[in-house]
């Protein structure tokens, strides 16, 4: 699948072209595989992700998700894309 | 029993055979909508099938419920889509809630121009009584009701079955037996052939109720509501105003306690609001397992429907796709039957049947660990999605209440034939994918050259549908070609059709695509094509067969008789034609 730009809060940076914006659209996808349903590719990565956590105890998981935000934060690396981020996730609790 | 449906009773006499052994080529055990589908599919080939069910009515309570477009598709070319879709609620929208706010939408037809409904919701017993009347118009199958096979032997040509009736016992040696007998599958722990996969704990209430109610015709499903705090609960529409309502229960119920219509009924009260007055028509409780046999054919027995594979019902995935495995199954063994294929094709049956499965029970699993999360970071990773599924787009992808059936793309199937190096098509109609259907129209292109505007004269009939000139046998689907040269393909190609029809009975067909803006000479040709009986020609209405299937001038298609697309060329080729013809037959060393 590909990535929805309209989906994105604000434009890209006109000069580099590098997303500044975080993208809000569905936007998995595997090369190695041809996907026919829209949310499959989704849902691979779902179920490996609560696969990750099987056998880890809270403690465990809790750290897991830690590195994990750490790793993908660095991957990611825009600041202002990751600023972003972090106020999508400070939504209140419901 | 139920106030809606009135079950018929069916017996017949006292069969002849009591005491003595017989011999059929086909026996299919079990009248459940799997078996019913694949000895109408048999019987419409002119086979002679048993159909044996160790009951004497139509299925009894609340099972099967939604049938998918594909199922409506195969029902269709089996003769029984038309009462179902009269009967049953169409419906394409459903809609996921978290508490009291909707996070999710999906639309099961996102695209125009199909002749069915993404879904129809019919109650089981209506689907069965509607095949079985089908079933009663084709005189070469025969139905045995309380006829039950209690004892199998088998080797690897035959098998040989023990059916005890009332009036006695006889004996069939079958040439093949297709068991279609349920989950529990007696023949299966017979044979002492494995089922392997999962049990989940969790266990839920059905509530099929009676009621006046104006909801519309989608699914509902609600995580967490304030009715039913912290389960899930599903909700949907059956014909004559009974609603299916799915109540989750958790694993630490007593199901028995459960199904107490004092106990029922405060639950649909809740959910209902008092304004709604409702009878309970059928009341279960269920659990369900995701799993399947390592092999579907075990020589001269096949296996089919639940008592091959099943899985959870979020998705109905279950009857929908054992009436897929009928449809993938009939045309083979009709092949076999008529000696133009190998014995081996039947395990491209099961290579393909158990791919399907497989798709079945991963999308039904992770629905249902999405439904039941089975850990405290499970359920918070679910909840963390229904959350910012109120906000952000991809989290509303990732909600999973039930990725609903879908017919399985069998790209890796050893009876396709590739594509040609260099040759593209912009369509998802690959070798291996079910084919998609469109608005036609019958045409008759007239022989001789005449004044233009009067070459193809438009069938007056109402417009029809892509996919009934496609099935039953093979379909070489080709685009109008434009050039002489390439209309020299067509006429070969059906020379070579002619010549074949003598000596193979599997049916083969040439359907010719026109467009609607095509001009006027396109259509007319003295060709031999043309002359061909076995030759149809349709008129694009929409420009939907073309956009489809990505179709030039001289582009063709071969499509199996289950409607599934086997090979595609940009510029057709009787050579190429006939090689994928035969490898489609499972003569893989061509």
């Amino acid at each position: 699948m590909t990535t929805n730009r309209d989906a994105r809060i604000s434009t890209e940076d006109k000069e580099t072209n590098e997303p500044v914006s975080l993208i809000t659209e569905s936007h998995f996808s595997d090369p190695q595989k041809t996907y026919f349903y829209g949310y499959s590719a989704g849902d691979d990565f779902y179920e490996a992700l609560i696969a990750a956590h099987a056998n880890l105890s809270e403690s465990e998981s809790h750290a897991f998700n830690a590195r994990l935000v750490l790793i993908l934060a660095n991957h990611i690396g825009s600041l202002p894309v990751l600023k972003q981020a972090l106020r999508a996730a400070a939504i209140e609790d419901k | 029993m139920l106030s809606t449906y009135t079950y018929p009773q069916f017996s017949n006499p006292r069969p002849a055979e009591v005491g003595q052994t017989i011999q059929r080529p086909v026996v299919i055990v079990g009248a459940g909508p799997v078996g019913l589908s694949c000895a109408i599919d048999l019987a419409q080939r002119d086979i002679p099938v048993l159909l044996l069910d160790d009951d004497n009515t139509v299925s009894v309570g609340s099972r099967g419920l939604c049938y998918a477009k594909r199922t409506l598709e195969i029902l269709n070319r089996l003769g029984a889509a038309g009462p179902v879709c009269d009967k049953g609620v169409s419906w394409n929208v459903g809609r996921t809630f978290l508490a009291e706010h909707e996070v999710y939408r999906f639309d099961l037809l996102p695209q125009p121009d199909h002749q069915f409904p993404g879904m129809v919701n019919l109650q089981q017993y209506y689907l069965e009584e509607y095949l079985l009347r089908r079933a009663q118009q084709l005189s070469c199958l025969e139905i045995r009701w309380q006829n039950k096979v209690v004892a199998v032997t088998r080797d690897e040509a035959s098998s040989e079955i023990e059916v005890q009736t009332p009036d006695g016992s006889y004996h069939v040696l079958c040439d093949w037996l297709l068991v279609a007998d349920g989950a529990r599958s007696p023949i299966r722990r017979m044979l002492g052939l494995d089922i392997e996969g999962r049990v989940f704990q969790d266990r839920f209430l059905i509530a099929d109720v009676v009621m006046k109610a104006d909801f519309p015709a989608e699914r509902w499903f609600w995580f967490d509501p304030p009715f039913h705090p912290n389960q899930s609960v599903l909700l949907h529409r059956e014909a004559d105003n009974v609603w299916r309502i799915d109540f989750q229960l958790g694993w630490n119920v007593d199901p028995e306690e459960e199904k107490k219509p004092e106990k029922v009924i405060p639950r649909i009260q809740a959910m209902l609001g008092p304004d709604h007055a409702f009878d309970l028509e059928w009341v279960s409780v269920y659990t369900f397992q995701c799993r399947r046999m390592t092999q579907f054919r075990h020589g001269p027995v096949i296996f089919m429907g639940d008592a091959a594979h099943q899985v959870s019902p979020f998705g109905a995935r279950g009857a929908n796709s054992g009436i897929q495995d009928a449809d993938n199954l009939g045309w083979k063994l009709a092949a076999v039957l008529a000696g133009s294929a190998p014995q081996s094709l039947l395990d491209t049956y099961d290579a393909e049947r158990t791919q399907a499965a497989d798709e079945n029970i991963l999308n039904s699993t992770r629905s249902t660990d999405f439904i039941t999360p089975k850990s405290p970071v499970s359920r918070l990773f679910r909840d963390s999605v229904l959350q910012l599924a109120q906000h952000l787009g991809f989290a509303r992808g990732l909600v999973n209440s039930g990725r609903l059936s879908v017919p399985t793309f069998h790209a890796d199937s050893v009876l396709n034939s590739t594509d040609l190096p260099g040759e593209v098509f912009a369509s998802r109609m690959i070798p291996g994918a079910p084919a998609d259907d469109a608005p036609v129209r019958r045409i008759v292109p007239s022989l001789a050259s005449h004044a233009p505007g009067e070459s193809a004269a438009v069938d007056a009939a109402s417009p029809d549908w892509l996919l009934g000139y496609l099935g039953g046998g093979f379909v070489v689907m080709v685009a109008m070609p434009e050039d002489a040269e390439a209309q020299e393909g067509l006429d070969s190609l059906a020379r070579w059709m002619q010549s074949l029809h003598k000596t193979a009975p599997m049916n083969l067909r040439i359907l010719v695509v026109h467009a609607q803006d095509a001009s006027a000479g396109q259509a007319t040709s003295t060709a031999d094509h043309l002359a061909f009986p076995l030759v149809d020609h349709v008129l694009d209405l929409k420009g939907r067969v073309i956009e489809r299937y990505d179709l030039t001038p001289g582009s063709a298609y071969l499509i199996r008789p289950d409607q599934h697309i086997c090979a595609r060329w940009r510029n057709l080729s009787a050579l190429q034609v006939e090689a994928a013809y035969r490898r489609a037959l499972g003569h893989l060393s061509h």
